[in-house]
């Protein structure tokens, strides 16, 4: 069952995931990836994993899922690392940390170590800093970086682990910290802060024409209010701009810094190997190391000798063989034919019924095809086995084209990247929600091979 | 009805999918859609298998009907100094600003401008007429931000109205939120039948009715159909398996006998069944949840080979099929 990843391997260089995590040298291991492909859980397996082999390590998480996040321990959001209970490594050695993170505290927490008291209170009662701080466009990638740097400094952990914001792009936590910076201390800024400054007095005389000529527009775009909300703003934040920009400057040299490792997460699915592709691209560019990819939710087989479809033409005779006594299945209702009859068989028809209608809007169009399909009160043995049969191939089939259709993606970014190393993760049924989920998952992701076996206690 | 449709959902639950057949699903018998792109990723031109798409309406596809989908990636950027040339003329000094970096601030940190400027053109493709008084499209479908960043992402002129309390922008944002709480608006959730797309659809659809927006329904995407239900896996696994083996054989696929190759095939066989269950059995807990919402459901099929053009015009048809949406 191993034979696929065996091939696999030969085109690609293999992820050695504990390699990394035991190295002292890795300090910050950043995951990073489109949407929905399971950035959170990696980086929670991961933290978990390196607090087992004995590191002090903490995982800065953005958006867990809710069960997760309780059953870690972090669902209150106070912006403080806590510690993950019943995670510990060999002779006691390993901790982990975990947090969520609070894009609005992280922001108020800055302002109020730059500025004293008095200007703090300004700047936080600011309606301008308050739309600002509560989350638009790249507020939560800057912050999700300000709080690397904040954890970084502390040095209280010999290991970072971040997961980044489901941005609309997987890059934006890259640009948000620049953008944020450039503008804090651009240009711009000493445009709308002119007036403020010079006014009052005879201002206006010392503002050219063409200064007068923006703030004017400004003015008449924004409305005088909001204007002058910006302009108390930015005086207030004054003594902050350079601190804002060595900051953002600051946390993107950690990034390049050896010390980090970037981890590409994808699904083996077309969208998301694409994204992960263009990702690894742009870390080249920006010189961010890269530790490889990681393919979550990987998918094996135990009968991986048995084509799908071969699987599929034994789906065929035996449905031929059955076909006397119970018409043959179409493609598209044979879930519903397997349902019915099996119900009648087993339980008087209770289970049966359920699954029909909480399925689909269209299982009635499929009940009334099958209600023309007698069905079999007294199904012989060999009927019922047939059906199991056919109905454990038609899974096995799925399966095999599952298994085809990751590969072909998966070879399409390797050949594309050859040099990427990679490791899997293979897909568990159900969903992560405690530290034995995480630990299962981390399990599956080191030996970066399938194992089907298993649904383990993840579920 | 609704003319127009916010598609929001999760990250990987296909919502650009889901608001590309929406949009073929619409333009029925000579209806003309308009599908918006709001995030600069280019996923319409994908979807669609075309080249990137400019910022500016064009047709993209027919549908069977003769109806038209026509396509349009707002960008803030463009979109501001449209908006400044269309109503102070500031050719000029829109470039000024431009290089100053105020049309960067105003697109990328300025709270919610960009937001204002990408629903604000969504609406005005919604209210423009012909000189015939009819309207230039029949629909808007809109591929909006994920249901974690929805509300806000609508919600927004309300709060530019808010803080720039007079002037063009805040009488903008006053205007593009009266059609955004009106009745013409439905903003669609796309989830899957898993834990967290379900969970951010049940906080989604929440929150966007504590701001008043108007919920339209909930696209159940990718649905796998359950080949074999729980118990029978549970009846193949207890007691059958002489019987199965014996069926396997039969198919040719090797002796039943025990250490024969059909007989290997079973447990292998069993454990792909077993997770297939247990994945049923999670599926329809999740479908339980979202049922739970009163809302108007909608399911597309999952299609395995991934969604080609031809695979986005068979979603459409499911779509047009389970009723007005």
């Amino acid at each position: 069952m191993t034979s696929e990843y065996t091939t696999l391997d030969a085109s690609a260089p293999h992820l050695d995931v504990d390699a990394l995590l035991d190295d002292p040298q890795t300090r910050i291991v950043v995951c990073c990836g489109s949407g929905g492909v399971g950035k959170t859980t990696t980086a929670a397996a991961l933290g978990v994993r390196a607090a087992e082999r004995g590191r002090r390590a903490v995982v800065l998480t953005i958006d867990p899922a809710r069960r997760l996040a309780q059953s870690m321990g972090i669902s209150e959001l106070d912006n403080v690392p806590r510690q993950v209970k019943g995670v510990s490594g060999p002779g006691g050695r390993g901790e982990l940390y975990a947090m969520m993170l609070d894009m609005k505290r992280t922001f108020d927490e800055i302002v109020e170590a730059h500025a004293d008291k008095e200007r703090a209170r300004a700047i936080l009662e600011n309606p301008f800093y308050q739309s600002l701080s509560a989350g638009f466009a790249g507020t939560q990638e800057y912050m999700a970086m300000e709080k690397l740097g904040q954890l970084r400094s502390r040095d209280e952990w010999d290991l970072i682990i971040v997961d980044t914001p489901p941005s609309r792009s997987a890059l934006d936590f890259l640009d948000a910290p620049k953008r944020l910076g450039s503008f804090l201390d651009g240009k711009f800024i000493r445009v709308l802060m002119a007036p403020a400054k010079v006014g009052g007095r005879a201002g206006m005389k010392f503002l050219n024409v063409g200064m007068s000529m923006m703030t004017g527009t400004l003015s008449k775009l924004m409305g005088g209010q909001l204007l002058k909300d910006v302009q108390t703003f930015v005086a207030a934040m004054d003594t902050m701009f350079g601190g804002f920009r060595t900051r953002a400057d600051a946390t993107y040299r950690l990034l390049q810094a050896p010390g980090t490792a970037f981890l590409v997460v994808a699904a083996p699915e077309r969208d998301a190997l694409r994204e992960a592709a263009y990702f690894v691209e742009r870390l080249a560019a920006e010189q961010m190391p890269l530790a490889g990819l990681v393919l979550n939710r990987v998918h094996g087989s135990g009968a991986d000798q048995l084509s799908a479809e071969r699987a599929l033409a034994a789906v065929e005779a035996l449905t031929d063989m059955n076909g006397a006594s119970n018409s043959a299945p179409a493609d598209g209702n044979r879930a519903e034919n397997l349902d019915e009859d099996g119900i009648v068989d087993l339980e008087g028809g209770k289970a049966g019924s359920r699954t029909a209608d909480a399925l689909s809007p269209a299982a009635p169009a499929l009940h009334e095809q099958d209600s023309s399909a007698t069905p079999e009160s007294k199904q012989s043995p060999e009927a019922r086995s047939a059906r199991l049969a056919a109905g454990l191939l038609t899974l096995h089939a799925e399966r095999m084209q599952v298994l085809a259709r990751e590969r072909r993606t998966r070879d399409r970014f390797t050949a594309l990247h050859p040099e990427v190393p990679v490791a899997e993760i293979a897909a568990l049924p159900g969903d992560v929600h405690d530290v034995a989920g995480l630990r299962e998952i981390g399990d599956r992701l080191a030996s970066g091979a399938a194992d089907t076996g298993g649904a383990s206690d993840a579920g | 009805m609704s003319r127009l449709h916010v598609v929001s959902g999760k990250g990987g639950t296909g919502k650009t999918t889901v608001a590309a057949a929406l949009a073929l699903a619409l333009a029925t018998e000579g209806r003309r859609t308009l599908l918006v792109e709001v995030e600069g990723r280019q996923g319409i031109a994908q979807v669609f298998e075309t080249e990137a798409l400019p910022y500016e309406e064009r047709k993209i596809a027919v549908s069977p009907g003769g109806g038209e989908v026509h396509a349009l990636a707002i960008d803030a950027e463009r979109a501001l100094l449209d908006y400044l040339q269309m109503f102070y003329k500031l050719g000029g000094a829109g470039r000024a600003l431009k290089k100053l970096g105020a049309i960067d601030f105003a697109t990328t940190i300025a709270p919610g401008l960009r937001d204002v400027l990408l629903t604000g053109k969504a609406c005005e493709a919604v209210r423009r007429k012909e000189k015939s008084g009819r309207f230039v499209y029949d629909a808007v479908v809109m591929d909006a931000p994920p249901t974690g960043r929805i509300t806000r992402f609508l919600n927004v002129n309300d709060e530019v109205a808010g803080l720039a309390k007079i002037g063009p922008i805040h009488n903008q944002a006053q205007a593009v939120m009266r059609v955004l709480k009106s009745p013409e608006t439905a903003v669609h959730l796309v989830t899957l039948l898993e834990e967290m797309p379900v969970q951010e659809t049940v906080d989604g659809v929440a929150e966007l009715r504590a701001a008043g927006l108007p919920v339209g329904g909930v696209v159940i995407n990718m649905v796998r159909p359950t080949v074999l239900a729980p118990d029978e896996v549970d009846l193949a696994a207890n007691g059958a398996r002489a019987g199965i083996a014996a069926a396997l054989s039969g198919a040719g696929l090797g002796g039943a006998r025990r250490g024969g190759r059909a007989e290997r095939l079973i447990d292998p066989l069993l454990e792909q069944a077993r997770e297939h269950a247990e994945r049923v059995a999670l599926e329809r807990a999740e479908h339980t949840e979202i049922t739970g919402l009163g809302l108007p459901t909608y399911e597309l099929e999952l299609l395995s080979e991934g969604v080609d053009l031809a695979g986005l015009y068979r979603l459409a048809r499911e779509l047009r099929k389970q009723g007005p949406i």
